[in-house]
Protein backbone atom coordinates (compact mmCIF):
# COMPACT_ATOMS: atom_id res chain seq x y z
CA UNK A 1 0.00 0.00 0.00
CA UNK A 2 1.45 3.40 -0.89
CA UNK A 3 2.20 5.32 2.29
CA UNK A 4 1.00 8.65 0.92
CA UNK A 5 -2.48 7.20 0.80
CA UNK A 6 -2.96 7.73 4.56
CA UNK A 7 -3.81 11.26 5.68
CA UNK A 8 -1.84 12.66 8.61
CA UNK A 9 -2.83 14.33 11.84
CA UNK A 10 -2.74 18.14 11.77
CA UNK A 11 0.66 19.74 12.34
CA UNK A 12 -0.55 21.10 15.71
CA UNK A 13 -1.59 17.62 16.84
CA UNK A 14 1.74 16.16 15.66
CA UNK A 15 3.71 18.93 17.42
CA UNK A 16 1.80 18.47 20.70
CA UNK A 17 2.21 14.68 20.52
CA UNK A 18 5.98 14.81 20.09
CA UNK A 19 6.43 17.63 22.60
CA UNK A 20 4.43 15.87 25.30
CA UNK A 21 5.74 12.34 24.75
CA UNK A 22 9.27 13.02 26.12
CA UNK A 23 7.90 15.39 28.81
CA UNK A 24 5.64 12.62 30.12
CA UNK A 25 8.43 10.02 30.03
CA UNK A 26 10.90 12.30 31.84
CA UNK A 27 8.36 13.43 34.44
CA UNK A 28 7.49 9.78 35.12
CA UNK A 29 11.05 8.56 35.59
CA UNK A 30 12.11 11.65 37.59
CA UNK A 31 9.05 11.09 39.79
CA UNK A 32 10.03 7.45 40.36
CA UNK A 33 13.65 8.34 41.13
CA UNK A 34 13.10 11.33 43.40
CA UNK A 35 10.53 9.74 45.71
CA UNK A 36 13.11 7.69 47.63
CA UNK A 37 15.90 10.30 47.80
CA UNK A 38 17.01 11.61 51.19
CA UNK A 39 16.63 15.37 51.70
CA UNK A 40 19.27 17.14 49.62
CA UNK A 41 19.54 20.10 47.23
CA UNK A 42 19.21 17.63 44.32
CA UNK A 43 15.95 16.27 45.71
CA UNK A 44 14.58 19.78 46.23
CA UNK A 45 15.44 20.65 42.61
CA UNK A 46 13.96 17.43 41.19
CA UNK A 47 10.72 17.84 43.16
CA UNK A 48 10.24 21.39 41.94
CA UNK A 49 11.19 20.59 38.34
CA UNK A 50 8.77 17.65 38.45
CA UNK A 51 5.97 19.96 39.67
CA UNK A 52 6.74 22.59 37.04
CA UNK A 53 6.81 19.89 34.35
CA UNK A 54 3.47 18.59 35.64
CA UNK A 55 1.86 22.02 35.35
CA UNK A 56 3.24 22.43 31.80
CA UNK A 57 1.97 18.94 30.87
CA UNK A 58 -1.45 19.76 32.33
CA UNK A 59 -1.70 23.05 30.39
CA UNK A 60 -0.49 21.58 27.10
CA UNK A 61 -2.78 18.55 27.56
CA UNK A 62 -5.76 20.84 28.05
CA UNK A 63 -4.86 22.57 24.77
CA UNK A 64 -4.35 19.21 23.12
CA UNK A 65 -7.70 17.90 24.33
CA UNK A 66 -9.42 21.04 23.03
CA UNK A 67 -7.67 20.61 19.67
CA UNK A 68 -8.55 16.93 19.48
CA UNK A 69 -12.24 17.65 20.22
CA UNK A 70 -12.44 20.32 17.53
CA UNK A 71 -10.44 18.57 14.80
CA UNK A 72 -11.27 15.35 13.02
CA UNK A 73 -8.36 12.88 13.28
CA UNK A 74 -7.39 10.93 10.15
CA UNK A 75 -9.22 7.67 9.53
CA UNK A 76 -7.73 4.45 10.91
CA UNK A 77 -6.12 2.04 8.48
CA UNK A 78 -8.24 -1.11 8.03
CA UNK A 79 -8.12 -3.26 11.19
CA UNK A 80 -10.38 -5.65 13.10
CA UNK A 81 -13.23 -3.89 14.95
CA UNK A 82 -11.95 -4.98 18.41
CA UNK A 83 -8.60 -3.38 17.68
CA UNK A 84 -10.24 -0.13 16.60
CA UNK A 85 -12.34 -0.12 19.76
CA UNK A 86 -9.30 -0.92 21.94
CA UNK A 87 -7.36 1.90 20.29
CA UNK A 88 -10.17 4.36 20.90
CA UNK A 89 -10.58 3.31 24.52
CA UNK A 90 -6.82 3.63 25.06
CA UNK A 91 -6.79 7.12 23.53
CA UNK A 92 -9.72 8.32 25.66
CA UNK A 93 -8.13 6.92 28.83
CA UNK A 94 -4.74 8.45 27.94
CA UNK A 95 -6.33 11.89 27.56
CA UNK A 96 -8.12 11.48 30.90
CA UNK A 97 -4.84 10.52 32.58
CA UNK A 98 -2.93 13.42 30.94
CA UNK A 99 -5.18 15.64 33.09
CA UNK A 100 -5.72 13.40 36.13
CA UNK A 101 -2.07 12.59 36.92
CA UNK A 102 -0.87 16.24 37.13
CA UNK A 103 -4.07 17.28 38.95
CA UNK A 104 -3.56 14.55 41.57
CA UNK A 105 0.09 15.61 41.94
CA UNK A 106 -0.91 19.24 42.35
CA UNK A 107 -3.52 18.27 44.96
CA UNK A 108 -0.95 16.09 46.75
CA UNK A 109 1.64 18.86 47.04
CA UNK A 110 -1.02 21.39 48.13
CA UNK A 111 -2.34 19.01 50.79
CA UNK A 112 1.24 18.43 51.96
CA UNK A 113 1.62 22.16 52.61
CA UNK A 114 3.98 22.81 49.69
CA UNK A 115 2.09 25.00 47.21
CA UNK A 116 3.33 25.01 43.61
CA UNK A 117 5.32 28.11 42.68
CA UNK A 118 5.72 27.80 38.91
CA UNK A 119 9.36 28.30 37.84
CA UNK A 120 10.01 29.58 41.38
CA UNK A 121 8.18 32.84 40.68
CA UNK A 122 4.47 32.30 40.03
CA UNK A 123 2.49 31.00 43.03
CA UNK A 124 -0.40 28.80 41.89
CA UNK A 125 -3.60 28.46 43.92
CA UNK A 126 -4.26 25.44 46.12
CA UNK A 127 -7.54 23.72 45.25
CA UNK A 128 -7.34 21.44 48.28
CA UNK A 129 -6.49 22.57 51.82
CA UNK A 130 -3.15 21.79 53.52
CA UNK A 131 -4.04 18.62 55.41
CA UNK A 132 -1.58 15.80 56.21
CA UNK A 133 -4.25 13.07 56.29
CA UNK A 134 -5.62 14.19 52.92
CA UNK A 135 -2.08 14.26 51.50
CA UNK A 136 -1.53 10.64 52.58
CA UNK A 137 -4.76 9.69 50.80
CA UNK A 138 -3.85 11.49 47.56
CA UNK A 139 -0.22 10.31 47.40
CA UNK A 140 -0.94 6.70 46.34
CA UNK A 141 -3.61 7.99 43.92
CA UNK A 142 -1.03 10.15 42.10
CA UNK A 143 1.33 7.16 41.94
CA UNK A 144 -1.29 4.68 40.76
CA UNK A 145 -2.61 7.01 38.07
CA UNK A 146 0.97 7.70 36.90
CA UNK A 147 1.64 3.95 36.62
CA UNK A 148 -1.63 3.51 34.72
CA UNK A 149 -0.55 6.28 32.32
CA UNK A 150 2.90 4.73 31.88
CA UNK A 151 1.36 1.30 31.23
CA UNK A 152 -1.11 2.62 28.67
CA UNK A 153 1.61 4.71 26.99
CA UNK A 154 3.76 1.58 26.70
CA UNK A 155 0.79 -0.32 25.25
CA UNK A 156 0.23 2.60 22.82
CA UNK A 157 3.89 2.43 21.67
CA UNK A 158 3.80 -1.37 21.31
CA UNK A 159 0.57 -1.21 19.30
CA UNK A 160 2.03 1.48 17.02
CA UNK A 161 5.15 -0.63 16.46
CA UNK A 162 3.00 -3.70 15.78
CA UNK A 163 1.08 -1.73 13.11
CA UNK A 164 4.34 -0.57 11.59
CA UNK A 165 6.39 -3.77 11.64
CA UNK A 166 3.81 -6.57 11.72
CA UNK A 167 0.79 -5.17 9.87
CA UNK A 168 2.94 -2.80 7.80
CA UNK A 169 -0.13 -0.62 7.30
CA UNK A 170 1.77 2.71 7.40
CA UNK A 171 -0.06 3.84 10.55
CA UNK A 172 3.02 5.64 11.88
CA UNK A 173 2.93 7.94 8.85
CA UNK A 174 -0.08 9.69 10.40
CA UNK A 175 2.03 11.01 13.28
CA UNK A 176 5.34 11.49 11.45
CA UNK A 177 6.87 14.90 12.11
CA UNK A 178 8.22 17.00 9.23
CA UNK A 179 6.83 17.31 5.72
CA UNK B 1 -6.29 37.18 122.20
CA UNK B 2 -3.60 34.80 123.33
CA UNK B 3 -0.02 35.96 123.62
CA UNK B 4 0.87 33.57 120.84
CA UNK B 5 -1.58 35.10 118.37
CA UNK B 6 -0.45 38.57 119.36
CA UNK B 7 3.07 37.56 118.60
CA UNK B 8 2.02 36.22 115.18
CA UNK B 9 0.15 39.43 114.44
CA UNK B 10 3.16 41.54 115.31
CA UNK B 11 5.41 39.43 113.14
CA UNK B 12 2.99 39.64 110.19
CA UNK B 13 2.75 43.41 110.53
CA UNK B 14 6.51 43.67 110.72
CA UNK B 15 6.97 41.49 107.59
CA UNK B 16 4.31 43.45 105.72
CA UNK B 17 5.97 46.68 106.71
CA UNK B 18 9.27 45.45 105.40
CA UNK B 19 7.82 44.08 102.20
CA UNK B 20 5.74 47.06 101.25
CA UNK B 21 8.44 49.68 100.68
CA UNK B 22 10.61 47.30 98.70
CA UNK B 23 7.69 46.39 96.36
CA UNK B 24 7.05 50.07 95.79
CA UNK B 25 10.70 50.71 95.08
CA UNK B 26 10.73 47.92 92.50
CA UNK B 27 7.62 49.16 90.74
CA UNK B 28 9.23 52.57 90.30
CA UNK B 29 12.30 51.24 88.51
CA UNK B 30 10.94 48.14 86.78
CA UNK B 31 7.41 47.16 85.73
CA UNK B 32 5.81 43.94 86.94
CA UNK B 33 6.58 40.95 84.73
CA UNK B 34 3.78 39.99 82.36
CA UNK B 35 2.69 36.38 81.98
CA UNK B 36 2.68 34.72 78.56
CA UNK B 37 -0.48 32.68 77.93
CA UNK B 38 0.93 29.74 75.99
CA UNK B 39 -2.39 28.77 74.35
CA UNK B 40 -2.73 32.11 72.55
CA UNK B 41 0.94 32.56 71.70
CA UNK B 42 3.17 31.39 68.87
CA UNK B 43 6.49 31.95 67.24
CA UNK B 44 6.44 30.89 63.59
CA UNK B 45 8.91 31.19 60.73
CA UNK B 46 8.63 30.98 56.98
CA UNK B 47 11.42 29.72 54.77
CA UNK B 48 11.40 29.77 50.97
CA UNK B 49 12.48 26.65 49.06
CA UNK B 50 12.79 27.49 45.35
CA UNK B 51 10.15 30.16 45.87
CA UNK B 52 7.82 27.90 47.86
CA UNK B 53 6.92 29.28 51.29
CA UNK B 54 7.24 26.61 53.98
CA UNK B 55 6.11 27.48 57.47
CA UNK B 56 7.30 26.07 60.76
CA UNK B 57 6.87 26.97 64.41
CA UNK B 58 8.58 26.67 67.75
CA UNK B 59 6.47 24.72 70.23
CA UNK B 60 8.34 25.70 73.38
CA UNK B 61 9.75 29.01 74.49
CA UNK B 62 9.85 31.13 77.60
CA UNK B 63 9.72 34.90 77.77
CA UNK B 64 10.39 37.47 80.42
CA UNK B 65 8.52 40.65 79.65
CA UNK B 66 8.88 43.68 81.88
CA UNK B 67 7.10 46.56 80.23
CA UNK B 68 5.08 49.55 81.24
CA UNK B 69 3.50 50.56 77.90
CA UNK B 70 3.49 54.19 79.08
CA UNK B 71 7.23 54.10 79.79
CA UNK B 72 8.69 51.61 77.33
CA UNK B 73 12.27 52.87 77.83
CA UNK B 74 12.29 51.38 81.31
CA UNK B 75 11.25 47.95 80.07
CA UNK B 76 13.06 44.89 78.89
CA UNK B 77 12.13 41.63 77.18
CA UNK B 78 14.01 38.40 76.76
CA UNK B 79 13.17 35.11 75.10
CA UNK B 80 14.58 31.64 75.32
CA UNK B 81 13.42 29.32 72.55
CA UNK B 82 13.86 25.53 72.56
CA UNK B 83 15.42 24.84 69.15
CA UNK B 84 14.40 21.19 69.52
CA UNK B 85 10.74 22.22 69.44
CA UNK B 86 10.88 23.49 65.83
CA UNK B 87 8.28 21.73 63.69
CA UNK B 88 7.24 22.03 60.04
CA UNK B 89 4.55 19.39 60.44
CA UNK B 90 6.22 17.16 57.85
CA UNK B 91 8.05 14.17 59.36
CA UNK B 92 10.97 14.33 56.94
CA UNK B 93 11.65 18.03 57.51
CA UNK B 94 11.13 17.74 61.27
CA UNK B 95 13.76 15.01 61.40
CA UNK B 96 16.14 17.27 59.47
CA UNK B 97 15.96 20.41 61.63
CA UNK B 98 18.00 19.18 64.66
CA UNK B 99 20.96 18.18 62.45
CA UNK B 100 24.27 20.09 62.49
CA UNK B 101 23.53 21.69 59.10
CA UNK B 102 20.42 23.36 60.50
CA UNK B 103 19.82 24.22 64.19
CA UNK B 104 22.36 21.76 65.67
CA UNK B 105 20.06 21.18 68.61
CA UNK B 106 22.45 18.95 70.61
CA UNK B 107 25.07 21.73 70.90
CA UNK B 108 22.68 24.69 70.82
CA UNK B 109 19.44 23.67 72.53
CA UNK B 110 18.33 27.27 72.93
CA UNK B 111 18.06 30.33 70.75
CA UNK B 112 17.69 33.58 72.62
CA UNK B 113 16.76 37.20 72.28
CA UNK B 114 17.58 39.90 74.84
CA UNK B 115 16.43 43.45 74.38
CA UNK B 116 18.87 46.34 74.67
CA UNK B 117 16.29 49.08 74.26
CA UNK B 118 12.56 49.64 73.76
CA UNK B 119 11.15 52.77 72.13
CA UNK B 120 7.61 53.94 71.53
CA UNK B 121 6.81 54.05 67.79
CA UNK B 122 3.24 55.35 67.67
CA UNK B 123 -0.01 54.38 69.36
CA UNK B 124 0.33 50.78 70.55
CA UNK B 125 3.55 50.42 68.61
CA UNK B 126 7.03 49.78 69.89
CA UNK B 127 10.47 49.22 68.44
CA UNK B 128 12.42 46.63 70.36
CA UNK B 129 16.18 46.50 69.70
CA UNK B 130 18.18 43.59 70.93
CA UNK B 131 20.54 40.75 70.34
CA UNK B 132 19.38 37.54 68.70
CA UNK B 133 21.52 34.45 69.24
CA UNK B 134 21.04 31.28 67.21
CA UNK B 135 23.46 28.38 66.88
CA UNK B 136 26.29 30.25 68.60
CA UNK B 137 26.06 33.35 66.38
CA UNK B 138 24.65 36.67 67.53
CA UNK B 139 23.22 39.56 65.59
CA UNK B 140 21.67 42.88 66.59
CA UNK B 141 18.13 43.19 65.28
CA UNK B 142 15.25 45.58 65.60
CA UNK B 143 11.73 44.20 65.99
CA UNK B 144 8.55 46.21 65.45
CA UNK B 145 5.81 45.23 67.91
CA UNK B 146 2.12 46.02 67.77
CA UNK B 147 0.31 45.88 71.10
CA UNK B 148 -3.45 45.59 71.42
CA UNK B 149 -5.44 45.21 74.62
CA UNK B 150 -8.85 43.82 75.38
CA UNK B 151 -10.50 44.43 78.72
CA UNK B 152 -12.21 41.37 80.16
CA UNK B 153 -12.21 39.87 83.63
CA UNK B 154 -8.54 40.83 83.50
CA UNK B 155 -6.70 42.94 80.94
CA UNK B 156 -5.38 40.76 78.11
CA UNK B 157 -2.69 42.16 75.81
CA UNK B 158 -1.62 40.78 72.47
CA UNK B 159 1.84 41.63 71.17
CA UNK B 160 2.47 40.73 67.54
CA UNK B 161 4.85 41.48 64.74
CA UNK B 162 7.21 40.05 62.19
CA UNK B 163 10.75 40.61 61.07
CA UNK B 164 13.20 39.11 58.64
CA UNK B 165 16.51 37.50 59.54
CA UNK B 166 19.21 36.08 57.28
CA UNK B 167 19.71 32.39 57.98
CA UNK B 168 23.37 32.48 56.86
CA UNK B 169 24.12 35.12 59.55
CA UNK B 170 23.53 32.23 61.95
CA UNK B 171 25.09 29.49 59.79
CA UNK B 172 21.71 27.80 59.42
CA UNK B 173 21.83 25.63 56.32
CA UNK B 174 25.51 26.04 55.50
CA UNK B 175 27.58 23.82 53.23
CA UNK B 176 25.61 22.35 50.33
CA UNK B 177 22.54 24.37 51.36
CA UNK B 178 24.36 27.74 51.26
CA UNK B 179 22.94 28.31 47.74
CA UNK B 180 20.29 30.96 48.40
CA UNK B 181 18.66 30.41 44.98
CA UNK B 182 17.54 27.03 46.34
CA UNK B 183 16.85 28.05 49.90
CA UNK B 184 16.33 31.78 50.42
CA UNK B 185 18.60 33.56 52.88
CA UNK B 186 15.66 35.53 54.22
CA UNK B 187 13.58 33.84 56.88
CA UNK B 188 10.50 35.63 58.05
CA UNK B 189 9.77 35.31 61.75
CA UNK B 190 6.26 35.98 62.96
CA UNK B 191 5.18 36.12 66.56
CA UNK B 192 2.01 36.58 68.56
CA UNK B 193 2.09 36.67 72.33
CA UNK B 194 -0.92 36.73 74.56
CA UNK B 195 -0.04 38.45 77.82
CA UNK B 196 -1.72 39.02 81.12
CA UNK B 197 -0.47 41.35 83.84
CA UNK B 198 0.65 44.11 81.49
CA UNK B 199 -0.28 47.68 82.51
CA UNK B 200 -2.80 49.51 80.27
CA UNK B 201 -1.60 51.32 77.14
Amino acid sequence: MPQAALPRYSLTAIALHWLLAPCLAIAFFVGLYMADLPISPLRLKLYNWHKWAGICILSLSALRLLWRLTHQPPADPPMPAWQARAAQATHITLYALFMAVPLAGWAYTSASGFPVVLFGVLPLPDFVPADRALAETIKPLHGTLAWALATLAALHVLAALKHHFVDQDGLLQRMRPGR
Amino acid sequence: MTPRSLHTLALTACLAGMALPSTQAQSQTQPRPATVVAAGSEIAFTTRQMGVPVEGRFGRFTAQILLDPKKPESGSVSFSIDTGSARFGTAELDAEVPKATWLQVAQFPQASFASTGIKAAGPGRFEVSGRLSIKGSSKDISVPVQLTQAAGSSLTSTASGSFVIKRLDFKVGDGEWADTSLLANDVQVRFKLQLTGLAPL
